[in-house]
């Protein structure tokens, strides 16, 4: 954790990194509840390097409502760190005062009221205002995109990506890593990729096949900005074919493969590298755990678990930046790199309140032209709310609730279950539910909604699995997604113990009963992994079970108890 | 003892034998055949390389390589499977590089041990945990 003052003086090497974060200016403004675009973009600009940070957008390229998680639980080293601390705790840590902006921004709490004075976030029109009010600063800015791009939304589905290409070329990125855009399959990547105006790179991209660097990604890539020689090395998500269907893109694999990354970094230090950043998709913990195993990496600019930090974590000479997800925020980070060294950093991260951001014409313009052709098929209102809908955080949100109580009642089924991902907008009570909103949280391409049956024991191998890939406590271990969301069915969860113990007292809610190992339960789900999973789609199923219900209204959700915290 | 193909497959790696002993295959643990390949002897840790992925992408079909820089013998087993043995890489005195690489298949969450024989007959050890996991739900 990096203290609050202005400037402060880490040991590095033979010199001192000294560093500092806008985020105590824009804490200031709580007191006067006035915000305006000069306040947000107020960058005393520093040293002879910016880097601009944009990640896990979703494709969500209009402003939307984005709460941020109230269940965020670390385990091992990373207990009670950064990001693993929320709400109350988080706004303490870093001196934010109640109702303030950023309390909105990055807390999850009093988020209906706020939500309702501040208004919506993100945009990429307003992302690109940012970016461009950046580059006023330093034309020579490198934006760095951590992948989760191409996916999250109907046009972005019905498109297959084409609709985000379009509008994040418009943004002119110099490199990209990778998630979620796999599951476009891999045919429709190299496609994308073998036309795209920026670098596409991944040093732990390889062929599955022959288990060398895949050709079509860069391990990384030389930029001179400032008189400065940049290496951008790429990692990819380290896990794609265990969380995602690894028959989409059979001719890769992945991992850490920290190793090599060692490697990568002492072959551009090799070759003349003054500095090195990382752009990853790794998540957070796993970054962390990363920057204490390879050495000489500057900056690791974060992604994946769609944590948002107002401060860089250092670990060693490595500083960590965090942006957030949805396009909710952007990070600047100004740096002074001489005689081969990076010197100090100064840091903001920008949150794109979208009232506040004038949306850049231009790509407002470009990003109406993506949504004509689905104009009707989006605003569609299918219900609404009476309650908030959210979805992050380590166990069940509301809208998940939703998802499983649809695939209950249109199902036929005793128990549901539902991807534990982190993307996925809110709602606000009293706002109507559209066709856009319910593919917002849906959206994928394997969407089939199966109905089997499985076991109690299998129930609880699978609940085990899961934890495990949350809360092992080695980061190398973990998936970086949330808890496999579970409906008609409560359990206790231990986080503290091995694989094999954490869960316990399973219990069918329907009838109270414990569930039985040896007895079938009819599940129903979506998002399985496996090749021929067959179904109705999830978002026709929720749309139909919204229509049903007309407005919705969610009991209040205590069926998971978690201990060991 | 059938060793299948689906066990191990070998893939090629610079200068070197790599035997399959009936021997230590048979052993009814990894400890013991760990035992039977040192003789009893002490094992230190360090000195041997083992990359194994941290997560399975196919628990089927696992890519691992060892190396020990001087080592006459390398021995990889999987402990948790229920035949441990892998193979044993024999190196000879011309080998340019004491390293080799396989896929291995893994019956579940388990560690995979390497055991290397060094020239002055000491024996050095590495090991990684390799989980094997359902997969589903990465955020």
């Amino acid at each position: 954790m990096i203290s609050r003052r202005d400037f402060l003086q880490v040991s590095m090497a033979a010199s001192a990194l000294y560093g500092a974060s806008g985020f105590g200016n824009w804490a200031k403004l709580a007191a006067q509840q006035a915000l305006t675009q000069d306040q947000l973009l107020e960058f005393d600009t520093f040293g002879n390097v910016s880097l601009i940070h944009v990640t896990d957008i979703h494709a969500q390229m209009k402003p939307i409502y984005f709460r941020e998680p109230e269940i965020n639980i670390g385990v091992g080293a990373n207990k009670g760190a950064v990001p693993h601390v929320t709400g109350a705790e988080f706004r303490k840590l870093y001196g934010i005062e109640d109702g303030s902006p950023s309390h909105y921004a990055l807390t999850y709490d009093d988020f209906t009221a706020l939500g309702r004075e501040y208004g919506k976030v993100g945009g990429l029109d307003r992302v690109a205002t940012v970016i461009n009010s950046i580059r006023a600063d330093r034309p020579d800015a490198l934006l760095l995109d951590g992948g989760d791009t191409w996916h999250g939304s109907y046009t972005c589905y019905h498109t297959e990506g084409q609709d985000m290409v379009n509008v994040m070329n418009a943004l002119k990125p110099d490199a990209m890593t990778f998630h979620w855009e796999f599951t476009l399959g891999q045919d429709r990547v190299r496609e994308i990729v073998a036309d795209l105006p920026f670098d596409a790179m991944g040093q732990n991209i390889f062929d599955a096949m022959w288990d060398e660097p895949a050709a079509e990604f860069k391990p990384y890539e030389f930029y001179e900005r400032g008189g400065v020689k940049i290496a951008v090395i790429g990692q990819a998500f380290p896990y794609m074919p265990i969380a995602n269907p690894g028959w989409m893109f059979p001719d890769y694999s992945f991992g850490i493969r920290d190793e090599n990354m060692q490697a990568m970094v002492d072959e551009v230090r090799g070759k003349g590298a003054e500095l090195v950043v990382c752009l990853s998709h790794n998540g957070f913990d796993v970054d962390k755990k990363m920057a204490s195993v390879v050495k000489g990496i500057d900056v690791i600019l974060t992604g994946h678990t769609h944590d948002a930090l107002p401060e860089p974590v250092l670990v060693g000479d490595t500083i960590l930046i965090a942006s957030g997800s949805n396009g909710k925020f952007v990070s600047r980070v100004d740096l002074d790199v001489r005689e081969g060294k990076m010197m100090g950093f100064r840091h903001k991260l920008i949150p794109i309140f979208s009232d506040v951001i004038e949306p850049d014409a231009d790509v407002a313009a470009l990003i109406d032209e993506q949504r004509a052709p689905y104009k009707a098929e989006l605003e569609e209102v299918i219900g609404e709310t009476d309650d908030l809908l959210y979805r992050r955080g380590n166990f069940n949100g509301s809208w998940d609730d939703l998802i499983c109580n649809a695939l209950i009642s249109e199902r036929d089924a005793d128990i549901a279950m539902s991807p534990g991902v982190r993307w996925g907008p809110s709602i606000l009570p009293g706002q109507p539910i559209t066709r856009e909103d319910i593919w917002n949280v849906t959206s994928m391409t394997y969407p089939e909604a199966y109905r089997s049956e499985m076991t109690g024991e299998f129930i609880k191998v699978i609940l085990e699995d899961v934890a495990d890939n949350l809360f092992n406590p080695d980061p190398y271990y973990q998936q970086g997604g949330d808890m496999v969301r579970i409906g008609g069915m409560g359990y206790k969860i231990d986080v503290s113990k091995p694989q094999g113990a954490r869960i316990s007292d399973m219990t069918l809610l329907k009838t109270g009963e414990a569930i039985d190992p040896a007895r079938s339960y009819v599940v129903a789900g979506w998002a399985s992994v496996n090749e021929g999973t067959e179904g109705p789609q999830i978002w026709d199923v929720v749309e139909s079970h919204i229509r049903k219900q007309g407005t919705i209204k969610l009991e209040e959700n205590t069926s998971v108890k978690v201990s060991g915290i | 003892m059938n060793f299948s193909r689906r066990d191990t497959l070998a893939l090629g790696a610079g200068a070197l034998a790599m035997t399959m002993l009936p021997v230590q295959a048979l052993a009814a643990t990894g400890d013991d055949a760990i035992a039977e390949f040192t003789g009893g002897a002490e094992v230190m840790d360090g000195g041997v390389t083992l990359t194994a992925p941290e997560i399975a992408e196919n628990g089927n079909t696992v890519p691992i390589s060892v190396e020990a820089e001087g080592a006459s013998a390398i021995m990889v087993l999987a402990m948790g499977n229920p035949t441990p043995g892998v193979a044993t890489f024999n190196f000879g005195e011309l080998a340019g590089s004491q390293s080799a690489s396989t896929r291995i298949r893994l019956a579940g969450t388990q560690d995979v041990v390497a055991i290397a024989k060094m020239a002055d007959g000491s024996f050095a050890k590495a090991s990684k945990t390799v989980k094997v996991t359902i997969g589903g739900c990465g955020g």
